[in-house]
């Protein structure tokens, strides 16, 4: 596996920073809760592309961070699912909370 | 001219060809006017942007395992192409008569 | 400025403007799909970048089961009204991204460019290496060197489905199961054998390279939700001991393997060496178990599997 430039290793670091801060500004701005969640996973390939750019200044790469961002990768779609089932939960109690009184809670 | 260059001619002529089916799809997926069209345009070229390039990879790598690497990627994509193809084409269509009969 | 940049060039730009667009695309399902897209594209640079691990762990998560994930919430979701283009946030976006970069490159980069690219730190995997039982060092990181964090990992997915069941009681009845076409069918027939293989391939082959729990997970959860979203598989009941104890199959291992360690004199997680290589493959065989089940639960699972 041959080394990676170090120019290249620059542009993936802004790139990074690009990617973080786009999601950050995307999370600051939109009102939507599914396009915020999507902000907040590019939030995180930033931070995640960061780590995998610092690993490559090694060769070969650093695994201490290849493992730590294979672990994220998991914990981030996990996270993803709940924050999802989240969403559907609270849209439909809001619905159910607009239908009127006529539904009793059974809490 | 070495065996060499005559590999590397043929395979990078046969991976441009594959590019330019791969572009004329893109064209086709920007410019054309509706969902089926845009369908057609989008697995026809891919069928034969990807059979190009999976040739001029397998001829450039030179190596009987590597070609038949790249040919089972190939054959799964091809399938998983048509597929997906056949069940958008078939979702849409759905869609449409439901809208018709309501 | 070199011919070797070009790909990475390349790759960023897309990366760039398909997040760009993943954010602001018109409609709300626009969004999902180039996010699918955006997964697909990260999974490109994590093999430009020498990382063949993330690479399948993305294109199984990021491109297969967030999709997957996201079309369900789209169908339960009423349908967005198409936004206009708004000009005014594209260019705050811009000019929040062009101020943030050039000031990171301005006060960190520019001052000292070889110092952040250099490779100044040895990294002490590669000396502690033998004792480890594997010869990937992703894996040896993973499950030896830093077991802690993997054992946290999996009490984050336990957490999360913990989390899933709670949320039953609120959310009215689930989807109908998706039209179950002739051609969906024996494509999923086809295919779900292929994965499973793949699954168990790389299982195997994380001791030695490329792949491991995590990876093999993943594609097997895939397989289960493609399974279970064309109703060949019936609904995984929590009542079923079999789901439970796959749920808790690799925590538990990972505690007992916790206590024996640390009862035994080594501190905890601390395997002996002679053994290391064994203990390593059963718990990353019941860790890819407990994965694969619990991905499927959290992408696919409903109301008829969560709460029975």
């Amino acid at each position: 596996m041959s080394s990676l430039a170090a120019n290249s290793i620059i542009l993936y670091l802004l790139v990074a920073v690009a990617l973080v801060m786009l999601g950050l500004y995307g999370l600051l701005v939109l009102k939507d809760p599914i396009r915020r969640l999507i902000a907040i996973n590019i939030m995180g390939s930033g931070t995640f592309l960061t780590m995998i750019a610092f690993a490559r200044r090694q060769d070969p790469p650093d695994p201490i961070l290849h493992a730590l961002v294979v672990t994220g990768l998991v914990v981030a779609i996990s996270a993803t699912a709940f924050a999802l089932r989240l969403i559907l939960a609270a849209r439909e109690s809001r619905e159910a909370a607009a239908s009127g009184s006529t539904e009793t809670e059974d809490e | 001219m070495t065996p060499g260059t005559l590999v590397d001619i043929l395979s990078w002529t046969l991976m441009a060809a594959g590019i330019c089916f791969y572009l004329t799809g893109a064209l086709g997926l920007l410019r054309f006017s509706d969902f089926y069209c845009r369908l057609h345009a989008v697995t026809k070229t891919d069928t034969l942007g990807l059979g190009f390039l999976a040739l001029g990879l397998a001829i450039a790598s030179g190596s009987l395992r590597a070609a038949c690497y790249i040919f089972l990627i190939y054959l799964i994509a091809m399938a998983s192409a048509a597929v997906n193809g056949q069940l958008l084409a078939r979702y849409k269509l759905e869609q449409e008569q439901s809208q018709d009969d309501s | 400025m070199t011919v070797e940049l070009l790909p990475d060039l390349v790759l960023c730009v897309l990366l760039l403007v398909v997040a760009w667009s993943a954010l602001f695309a018109s409609t709300r399902r626009d969004a999902m799909a180039l996010f699918v897209a955006f997964g697909m594209i990260v999974a490109l640079v994590w093999a430009r970048l020498g990382a063949p691990d993330l690479a399948l762990a993305e294109a199984a998560i990021g491109a297969g089961l967030t999709g997957v994930l996201l079309l369900r919430a789209a169908r339960k979701l009423p349908v967005s009204s198409a936004r206009r283009f708004d000009y005014r946030r594209h260019l705050g976006a811009l000019t929040f991204i062009v101020v943030a970069v050039s000031g990171f490159a301005v006060s960190i980069i520019l001052p000292s460019p070889a110092d952040i690219t250099a490779n100044n730190f040895d990294s002490p995997v590669a000396a502690a290496m033998p004792d480890s039982g594997v010869s990937h060092p992703v894996t040896a990181v993973l499950l030896n060197f830093r077991a802690w964090d993997t054992f946290l990992e999996l009490l984050v997915l336990l957490f999360a489905i913990t989390g899933l069941r709670q949320l039953f009681p609120i959310e009215k009845e689930s989807l109908e199961p998706a039209r179950t076409w002739q051609l969906l069918v024996s494509w999923t027939r086809t295919l779900v054998p292929l994965l499973l293989l793949v699954g168990a391939y790389l299982l195997w082959r994380g001791s030695s390279g490329p792949g491991g729990a995590f990876q093999a997970g993943a594609l097997l959860a895939a397989g289960c939700v493609m399974l279970r979203i064309t109703g060949m598989l019936p609904p995984l009941h929590w009542s079923l001991f079999a789901v439970r104890g796959s749920v808790c199959a690799g925590t538990l291992l990972f505690l007992c393997t916790a206590v024996l360690t640390h009862s035994l004199g080594a501190g905890w997680l601390d395997y002996p060496e002679a053994h290391a290589g064994t203990l390593i493959l059963m718990i990353e065989t019941l860790a890819t178990l407990s994965i694969a089940i619990i991905l499927t639960l959290l992408v696919a699972g409903e109301r008829k599997d969560l709460c029975s």
